[in-house]
This record gives C-alpha cells, sequence and structure tokens, in this order.
C-alpha cells in the first residue's frame, strides 16, 4: 500500500517537472528547436531522489553508486609511480572486460592524446607499394571484431609476488593476489582491419619473413616490436574498437596492433608504421626486458605464446566466505593458442578432479568462463583449476614451469636463494601459467597456496 | 640513408607500369583489391623509415667517439641514466654488468646483454631522450653516445670512432648469449595454427596437495 502512494507521489512529481519543462521549452526555446530543448532536458532532473541522474549523465552513462569495483595502481615502484593499473579478475563477471577495468603496463609516463584526422598508418620496407593509410581509410576497409586476451607477458611471476610482498609489508592494503599477482589480463572485443588484409594492399615482396610495428607520439618512447611475418599473416589486426567503442587513450587510441595470443608488448599502441623486414630487428625492448635469461647466463627470446592458463576468480584471496553451504566456484581460463577444451575443478587439494561447466560460445585465444556448484562443509581444503586446450596441453605447475624456463627456482629451493635470483635486478620470468591453489579456511578467509610455500610463509 | 629512400620512392613512380605488366602475369595475389591508401611522402619515409636492424644497413652517416659522447651523456643523458650510465630502476642501466649474466647476481645492461651494437645506436638515436622529446640528437651525437656507453663498459677503447661501418662490427659480449629464436615462420604442419612454445612445455602433472 505504502510503496502504491510513494509510486503514486512519484508520478505525480514527474508530471509536474514534465509540465515544467514543456512550459520551459515553449517560452524559451522555439526559436531553434533542438538545442533549445535538449539544453532544457539538460537542466532538469525529471526523477524523485536526490541522486536522481539528469539526462546529461546518461549519454555517457555511469555505474550504481553501489558498485565499487576498480583497477588498483599496479604494485612496487611502478605502480607508485607509472601509470600501470590491475584488472580486479576477483570481481570479474562473464568473460569481457569493460574498459575501464582493463589492465595498463604503459612503458613511461606519456600517454599520447592523437588527433585521429592527423594519425596515419605507413607500410614499408619489403613491400611493393609502401602506402600511407589514413584512420578514415583504414575504416572503409573490410573489418572484423574478434574476442581476445591481452596479457602481459610477467604476469603471474614470482616477481610480482615478490613485489606484492614488499607493498604487503610496507602497509599497503588494497591489494591481493588475485589482482597483484595475476591482474595483468583482460579480455575485451577487438575491431580493426586484419593485418594480412593491409599487407597484400601493399604487396609483400619475397624475402620479407618479420615485420616491425613501431608506435606512439614524439613524447612517448616510440616502442618498437619485431613479429614474424607468419603471424601478421594469420590473425594480427589493426584495431580500433574495443567493446563496442573506439579504443581507449591508453589503449592506443586511435589503433593500435593487436596480435592475439601473444604477449602483451607485441600489440603495440598508437602504431604509426609496419616496416616489412627479413629478420627480427633486435629493437630494445625485445631483446632486453623481454628476453628471458637463465641461471646459465643464457637467455631465450622472442617466445611470445601465452600458454594454458586457469585461475580460479571465486573464492580468491579477495573474498571472505561468510559461513558454510552452497556457492558457485567461478573462474577464467584462456591459451595463447586455440580455444579453451576443458577446465577441471579440485575442491580436495587435488585428490580429485572434476569437469567444470564452460560458458559458451567459447571463444578463440580468449578467456573462457567456467563455473562449479560447491558446498562447503566449513573444513579447511584447498581448491584450485586446470585447464587443457583444444590441442590437449595442460596447464603447467609452478614446479613444471621452473623446468620449462631452465630456471633452478623451483618449490624445493629455499626462499633465500629465490630472492637472490630476483635481488636487485629487473629480470622477471615470463609467459608463467602456473595452476593456482587456494586454501579455504575455516574462518571463511581465503589464501594463496601457490606463490606462498615457495616463500615458506604459512598458506 | 635518406637519399637512397628518396630515389627508391621516385624510382617506383616510374616503373609501378611495369610492375603492374609483370604482377598480371605471375602473382594476381599481389595487386591491390581495395585501392585505399597513397604512397609516402618523402618526410614520411624520413619520419618512419629509420629502425635499425643487427645488419646496420640503415645507419646514418655521422660519426663519434666515447670522449666526445661523455660530454653529451653528461649533459642530456646522465640525469636519469646516472653519471656513468649506472642509473637505478625504472631508468635503465646501461655500462657495466659484462660477465654477470650467468653469475649469482645478473646484472642485465645495454653492454652486457645487447647481442648487437645496433640495437643501442637505435634505441639512443630514436627513442631517446625521453625527456624532454626525442628523435633531438644528430647522428654524430648518437655515434658519441653509443661509443660512450660501449667504452665505458670495456668493449671499445676511449678513442674508437663509431660509425655505419665500425658499429656493425663491434664484438658484443652477449652476441651468442642467446638460445636459437623458436620456429617463427612456419605454421603448425597439423592444423594450420601457429606452433606453440608449448609443445615442448612439460606435460604438467597436477601436484598432489
Amino acid at each position: 500500500m505504502n510503496s502504491k502512494m510513494s509510486d503514486r507521489r512519484g508520478f505525480l512529481k514527474r508530471s509536474a517537472a514534465l509540465a515544467g519543462l514543456a512550459a520551459f521549452a515553449n517560452g524559451k526555446a522555439l526559436a531553434s528547436v533542438t538545442p533549445g530543448l535538449v539544453t532544457g532536458v539538460a537542466d532538469t532532473k525529471l526523477g524523485v531522489t536526490p541522486d536522481e541522474p539528469t539526462i546529461q549523465d546518461l549519454l555517457y552513462g555511469g555505474r550504481s553508486s553501489y558498485e565499487k569495483t576498480i583497477a588498483i595502481p599496479s604494485i612496487g615502484t611502478l605502480g607508485a609511480t607509472g601509470l600501470r593499473t590491475l584488472t580486479p579478475l576477483q570481481d570479474t563477471i562473464g568473460v569481457i572486460t569493460p574498459a575501464p577495468y582493463h589492465y595498463l603496463v604503459q612503458g613511461d609516463t606519456h600517454i599520447p592524446n592523437i588527433d585521429p584526422s592527423k594519425h596515419t598508418l605507413i607500410i614499408h620496407g619489403m613491400v611493393d607499394r609502401p602506402t600511407v593509410f589514413t584512420m578514415e581509410e583504414l575504416k572503409r576497409l573490410p573489418s572484423v571484431s574478434r574476442v581476445h586476451f591481452l596479457e602481459c607477458t610477467g604476469n603471474s611471476g614470482l616477481a610480482h609476488y615478490k613485489t606484492l610482498l614488499q607493498d604487503l609489508k610496507k602497509g599497503r592494503k588494497d591489494v591481493s593476489v588475485i589482482q597483484g599477482v595475476h591482474g595483468r589480463t583482460s579480455t575485451s572485443e577487438w575491431t580493426g582491419v586484419l593485418l594480412s588484409v593491409l599487407l597484400k594492399e601493399v604487396g609483400v615482396q619475397k624475402g620479407a619473413t618479420w615485420f616491425v610495428a613501431e608506435g606512439g607520439d614524439i613524447q612517448a618512447e616510440l616502442h618498437a616490436k619485431s613479429i614474424p611475418l607468419a603471424k601478421g599473416m594469420d590473425d594480427v589486426m589493426i584495431a580500433y574498437g574495443q567493446n563496442g567503442e573506439a579504443i581507449r587513450r591508453e589503449q592506443g587510441y586511435p589503433i593500435r596492433l593487436f596480435c592475439p595470443g601473444f604477449q602483451g608488448v607485441c600489440s603495440v599502441k598508437h602504431v604509426s608504421s609496419i616496416k616489412l623486414v627479413d629478420k627480427a630487428y633486435m629493437m630494445q625492448r625485445e631483446i632486453t626486458a623481454y628476453t628471458n635469461l637463465k641461471p646459465n647466463g643464457m637467455a631465450s627470446r622472442y617466445e611470445s605464446q601465452v600458454g594454458p592458463k586457469s585461475l580460479i576468480t571465486f573464492p580468491s584471496d579477495a573474498h571472505k566466505l561468510p559461513g558454510t553451504g552452497f556457492y558457485e566456484l567461478s573462474g577464467i581460463a584462456w591459451c595463447g593458442r586455440g580455444k579453451i577444451a576443458r577446465v577441471e575443478v579440485t575442491v580436495d587439494g587435488g585428490r580429485t578432479w572434476k569437469d567444470a561447466n564452460l560458458q559458451q560460445p567459447i571463444f578463440s585465444k580468449a578467456w573462457t568462463r567456467f563455473r562449479l556448484p560447491w558446498t562447503w562443509n566449513g573444513a579447511e581444503t584447498v581448491i584450485a583449476s586446470r585447464c587443457t586446450n583444444e590441442f590437449g596441453e595442460l596447464q603447467s605447475t609452478m614446479e613444471g614451469l621452473a623446468k620449462l624456463w631452465g630456471d633452478d627456482v623451483t618449490p624445493h629451493i629455499p626462499a633465500a636463494e629465490i630472492e637472490r635470483w630476483w635481488a636487485n635486478t629487473n629480470i622477471a620470468e615470463f609467459l608463467n601459467n602456473p595452476i593456482q591453489f587456494w586454501t579455504v579456511k575455516t574462518d571463511g578467509s581465503v589464501a594463496d597456496a601457490t606463490y606462498a610455500p615457495l616463500y615458506k610463509l604459512p598458506v | 640513408m635518406r637519399h637512397m629512400h628518396l630515389y627508391t620512392s621516385c624510382r617506383c613512380k616510374f616503373l609501378l607500369p611495369v610492375m603492374v605488366l609483370l604482377a598480371c602475369g605471375t602473382a594476381m595475389a599481389q595487386t591491390p583489391t581495395y585501392k585505399v591508401g597513397r604512397p609516402p611522402t618523402a618526410e614520411e619515409l624520413r619520419t618512419w623509415d629509420n629502425l635499425v636492424g643487427p645488419d646496420g644497413k640503415e645507419l646514418p652517416v655521422g660519426k663519434g667517439t666515447a670522449q666526445e659522447g661523455a660530454v653529451i651523456f653528461a649533459a642530456r643523458c646522465a640525469v636519469c641514466h646516472g653519471k656513468d650510465g649506472v642509473g637505478q630502476w625504472p631508468f635503465a642501466r646501461l655500462t657495466g654488468g659484462v660477465g654477470t649474466l650467468n653469475t649469482a647476481n645478473p646484472i642485465k645492461t645495454a653492454a652486457s646483454n645487447m647481442p648487437y651494437a645496433t640495437t643501442l645506436f637505435d634505441f639512443i638515436h630514436r627513442a631517446m631522450p625521453a625527456w624532454p622529446f626525442p628523435r633531438d640528437l644528430t647522428a654524430n651525437d648518437s655515434y658519441a653516445l653509443t661509443a660512450f656507453i660501449l667504452a665505458k663498459s670495456g668493449i671499445i677503447k676511449d678513442t674508437d670512432v663509431m660509425d655505419k661501418n665500425s658499429l656493425v662490427e663491434v664484438q658484443m659480449p652477449n652476441r651468442h648469449g642467446f638460445y636459437p629464436d623458436p620456429p617463427q615462420d612456419k605454421p603448425d604442419d597439423k592444423d594450420g595454427t601457429w606452433l606453440p612454445l608449448w609443445e615442448h612445455a612439460p606435460g604438467a602433472k597436477p601436484a598432489a596437495k
């Protein structure tokens, strides 16, 4: 009864507001009908509550004031001083990352703001017809929209865990393992022109095997990256759309190279130039920071493809279960090669694994959401997920990764040894896809059980 | 180099009809389908065609020594990279570290890690100084700065002249410090998709906790 009364009052108020608006429009704005009317509407609150949005607020709308999820500044020095953010994986829903949550790894502290009417893409080098494309021309060409993940190659690395521990020691409260260690991955629908379309237009010469993409503006660092031409002919795109709108400024507006399944550094933002060449060009970043140094002093390079990878996003160490009973376990799985075919989940520390339900449709080189019903009986237990791609390749363990990379960083080596290896260097291990174990404690809190044991911390 | 590119772009105009005829006879796939875009201007080629690869064929005319580089480094680079190029994270450490990569405390620097000196020249000339804005160095400046970093690290002598010929002859200490690159140029035999790094990943056996 009361609620009906209240609705009725609301209706009356809204009617009065509309009547006032009409009078305003009639009295003041008829000379230039449309602009006047829009101004009038924008200035008028039509609703009943004090925080009611105006129509101006709704033209590029916001979310409910009750929603507080944000990307957070990255960890360590770069989080404090650089422009780097982490995707809140613990709050992700489905497989699409809204643009404001998309992780950011910016090489410096300048983000170009490029006028698209002045931006061009030049394709040159070993081509028959060096060509300059304007934005308008790129958008005229046949386009594709594809759902793909992007991931920083150092994501989920031990180095990030170490930095996270330092941040926690300094008293930082807003960061967890799931966001601090794993938050450099996001999935979007990317729209653009396939590079293969452009390469056919310009005519690739015999002998060209790589291309170098260069991007930025004169005040940015002009990042350049060598990419194998075969990848370029396969599925690389010049992307101008992200989740149904223009790519965000910090994601490379007005265009970025997008290399599906490859480490993020390949997807050059604000791409301006593509030069076809006959070898990898040993550009600064790809040959220093992005090589994978082993303890024997040798390094591997140009390893770009992200392996099969998954983690449970609920519950994770950012959550606390309020009590026993039913919960839907949920997480994401992705792979730089093909589609996710299977995700298995354990709720008993790895003794048994059950197939999780996979959200359809499953996209290639994209997050796949998995879900599994679970009833928690209140006992301490360890949960985890592991995935397999359509080629039967299985997610690694931390131990397997250590063997793969030839590192002597294994779970059996004391924390001091790992510290020794990472201390005072900018060396990071790459393409990390370890199984993430979470310990659900009796009080409902959740703790990381993959990284902490390496440092002999209580799990 | 600049002149050569101008020449190339001019020559293309005259040869274009011939090339089109040849293309019709041999490779239809090389004919443009949509015919959008335009040839670059000489200015655009100057702006963008300056990446220097490991064989150094794009290196510009010019020269410099470490002694000249020391002066420029002090004025333009030391503010971030430190007096002797040993600047602190997040600024790249440039000098020293040679011989440390296989030790307990590997120090990755431009000198200790880069397999080719061309990479150093390319980044200095194309993207440095980051502040206030890059591409502000002459070819002579960039050769001199490259020489300074190499000499500081004991790779060349203070008096060695770096130019487009001598730079590619520099034997960087880490030239052979890399495993063979993974296959990049052929798709997977079975299904035509990208040959995965993970084919030689260990079959991860989930650990029994």
